[in-house]
């Protein structure tokens, strides 16, 4: 059983470079023996200039970009660490289940499916009952402004700002103990981000560790425990 | 007759009746199984009754009492040519009664009187294969029979109660004997599939075009296919028979008058005589 | 982690010269979906036809539940493909009995199981045409006067309805209008995820194997060239063939 303030996400030595084949394998290096420890209840955020690496880093720690070199070790609740890097894909698939949240910037509309349901999946894959999880769907959706005639309807049609909300619900409702997000509040008003800066310090109130992009100085001020700098690499020779 | 050089007794060679009667074992053995057999050329085309002559020709014997049936009656071209054709190459006695007969031949119907240990039916055979119509090809049915894959006969079934309302198997209708092949009873009305099931008798069946024979022991289950909630139920005319008053044998429609007339009679003639004759008896 | 469902090892298959599956190894777990991508000639086709025992490989082996499906025997494998499997095929007409009605389609797979109760075969078949969004109401019509999104709805009604464990899919939207794939691809979607099936599905559309699959095998000659997690090999695709692929497709 870790305790508050015990580590949960240690990045050493996170090799990324990505190689384009259909460039006559030109070689791009994004990370190059990047290290970073996030503690349980911290939220560290990423900070640099445009294409330095941020969401590549961010990417990497959620399994959706593969690391070249080097070790992204993920501590599960029960104290158990594993390395993401050279977990197989079922691995992965399960860390993201029941460890890693990953909030990304845009909402990946899946036609035909409501939105409470695209909230609740999350929580449902972790072994909740659909109703409770449709429940606590409800809940979060209303914190964010999502009033209720728009639950059982398809965010195809929503706002961008609407969708991004979605997004949100279904990422932060699941509770996962590591939660990566990539700029959260792009396309919201003052009300909606100040229920994200809400929903970023709930979360780090009960323990969960999050590393974070945010644009927004005034969202990164309210939430950020420390800065991560990232600078970009020096071109490859 | 017999013991003339170049006779053979009941028309068929030794090796052709040994070639048969092997067959007819292993069908015996493997109730509703069809064995396939080297089918003779037999004076009559097929169609007629090839496959029933040959297989009458491998069991029958001197001591034999012979009845022929068409459509259960023995007066018809067919059953008269067959009757005289066994006299002549086998020199047996010949009867009209079927309670007298050691061997029954018939197409397309199983006598009234229910038969008795000792005795042999044999049924003329179009097409051996329940399936045919489901599933064309042969080899792809000789599969579903091997892996006691019968759904698709089922289905028609179900289509049956889709279209009509009930099972409209009139005849022909597919059974399950000893809970393992789909067998063909050959084209008897569905009202007498019944009489199959436990019978004290032989029941040998012979398709001479299509060169197949298949046989059910005596006292082996036979059971029509159908629902729970759509049972097999056997369907007659709702008549008596308008000579002798029966009312639970298979009648036959006959035009009496070319107005529209018709009466209902015994489709087994045998029968409808028989209880004639007690009838007049008890006058 | 619970074993797999079914595995394959070393798969080799060559038809005279050509290669059409090299050394091919694979899992599928319960509940899992695995895409096969390709292009035609990519053996993706021929891998999902070894994997449900239709071609024997020339080297290699399949299990199923541990077992060699191999050493099963024909009639236990027939049985398999009636029960705890399923086969989709991209042609409709090639996975339907076309001058049966579409409840019966539905109901052949219970009728040839033991089912004997026509009212509750017609109930059942009822409710699963009612899964697959076709109207109960046209049970007793031929598949003949359905479109082809119905006739293709209508055959994945039919496989499912015994519930199998594994369901084998052979491009189940080809041959499709766009929107009517769509609508398909998400009765898939929520189908697999209501009934925690297990899908191998061969397709060329890879914005389907986004959709619908958690794993991903690129195929490429008989070979797999790059597998894994599937927003991983579509996203930071590593073999120079899986990103040729990736930028082919057009985006809306």
């Amino acid at each position: 059983m870790s305790a508050a303030g015990d580590w949960r996400l240690r990045v050493e030595a996170l090799d990324k470079t990505f190689t384009l084949h259909l460039q006559g394998g030109l070689r791009i290096p994004v990370l190059r023996g990047e290290a970073l420890t996030v503690r349980a209840g911290e939220c560290v955020v990423l900070a640099g200039p445009s294409g330095a690496g941020k969401s590549t880093l961010l990417r990497c720690l959620a399994g959706n970009y593969g690391a070249c070199g080097g070790r992204i070790l993920v501590r599960e609740e029960d104290g158990s660490a594993t390395d993401l890097a050279a977990a197989g894909a079922r691995e992965v698939a399960r860390l993201r289940r029941h460890v890693i949240g990953y909030v990304s910037q845009f909402l990946r509309v899946i036609p035909r499916v409501p939105a409470l349901d695209i909230v609740a999946e999350p929580m449902v894959a972790r072994g909740v009952a659909r109703d409770a999880a449709r429940e606590a769907a409800a809940r979060m959706m209303h914190r964010l402004n999502l009033p209720g005639r728009l639950h059982g309807l398809p965010p195809a049609t929503f706002s961008g700002g609407e969708q991004q909300r979605v997004n949100l619900a279904r990422g932060f409702g699941a509770g996962h103990p590591l939660l990566l997000l990539d700029e959260p509040t792009a396309s919201l008003d003052a009300g909606n981000r100040a229920v994200v800066i809400e929903l970023i310090q709930e979360a780090k109130a009960r323990g969960a560790a999050i590393v974070g992009i945010f644009h927004d100085a005034e969202v990164r001020d309210a939430v950020a425990d420390r800065l991560h700098d990232i600078s970009p690499l020096p071109d490859a020779a | 007759m017999s013991g003339a050089p170049g006779f053979s007794y009941a028309y068929l060679d030794e090796g052709t009746k040994r070639m048969l009667r092997r067959t007819l074992l292993k069908a015996v053995a493997i109730p509703g199984h069809q064995v396939p057999f080297g089918a003779r050329e037999m004076p009559l085309p097929y169609g007629w009754g090839t496959g029933g002559i040959q297989v009458t020709a491998a069991v029958i014997g001197p001591s034999d009492v012979l009845k022929v049936i068409d459509q259960g009656s023995d007066d018809t071209t067919n059953a008269v040519s067959i009757r005289r054709f066994f006299q002549r190459v086998a020199g047996v006695a010949v009867t009209e009664r079927t309670t007298e007969a050691t061997i029954i031949q018939t197409r397309h119907r199983i006598p009234e009187t229910p038969l008795t240990e000792g005795q042999i039916l044999v049924y003329q055979v179009p097409m051996p294969e329940p399936l045919s119509r489901l599933e064309p090809r042969l080899a792809e049915t000789r599969r579903l029979h091997a892996l006691a894959d019968y759904g698709l006969m089922q289905v028609r079934l179900y289509e049956d109660i889709v279209t009509h309302g009930a099972i409209a198997t009139a005849y022909n209708y597919p059974v399950i004997v000893d809970g393992r092949y789909l067998m063909s009873p050959s084209p008897i009305p569905a009202f007498d599939n019944p009489k199959m099931h436990r019978m004290p008798a032989l029941q040998l069946f012979g398709a001479g075009r299509e060169k197949k024979i298949y046989a059910v022991p005596p006292y082996t289950d036979v059971v029509s296919l159908d629902f729970e909630d759509h049972p097999f139920r056997p369907i007659r005319a709702p008549h008596a028979c308008a000579l002798c008053g029966a009312t639970d044998s298979y009648l036959d429609e006959v035009l009496t008058d070319d107005a529209g007339g018709r009466m209902f009679a015994c489709s087994d003639t045998d029968y409808c005589a028989t209880r004639q004759a007690a009838r007049k008896a008890a006058e | 982690m619970s074993a797999p469902l079914l595995a394959a090892e070393g798969l080799t298959l060559r038809f005279g010269a050509i290669p059409a599956l090299l050394g091919v190894s694979l899992e599928i777990h319960p509940g899992e979906v695995v895409a096969i991508v390709g292009e035609s000639g990519s053996g993706k086709t021929t891998l999902l036809r070894v994997l449900s025992g239709q071609v024997a490989p020339q080297s290699g082996r399949v299990l199923y539940r541990g077992q060699d499906i191999a050493a099963m025997g024909e009639p236990a494998l027939r049985r398999l493909m009636r029960s705890e499997w399923g086969y989709v095929h991209q042609n409709p007409r090639d996975g339907l009995r076309m001058s049966v009605s579409a409840g019966g389609n539905v109901g052949e797979r219970l009728m040839a199981s033991g089912a004997r109760h026509y009212g509750n075969i017609r109930a059942a078949a009822a409710e699963w045409l009612a899964r697959v969004e076709i109207e109960p109401a046209r049970m007793d019509d031929l598949p003949r006067g359905f479109s082809g999104g119905m006739q293709q709805r209508l055959q994945i009604a039919r496989t499912l309805v015994t519930h199998p464990a594994l369901v084998f899919m052979d491009e189940p939207t080809g041959g499709l209008d766009v929107s009517v794939q769509a609508r398909l691809l998400d009765l898939i979607r929520g189908l697999v995820a209501d009934l925690g099936l297990a899908v191998l599905l061969v397709t060329h559309d890879i914005a389907a194997a986004r959709l619908l699959a958690g794993r991903i095998l690129v195929m490429r000659r008989g070979e797999v060239v790059e597998q894994g997690l599937t927003d991983r090999v579509l996203d930071d695709p590593q073999h120079p063939y899986t990103q040729l692929l990736v930028s082919s497709v057009l985006a809306a």
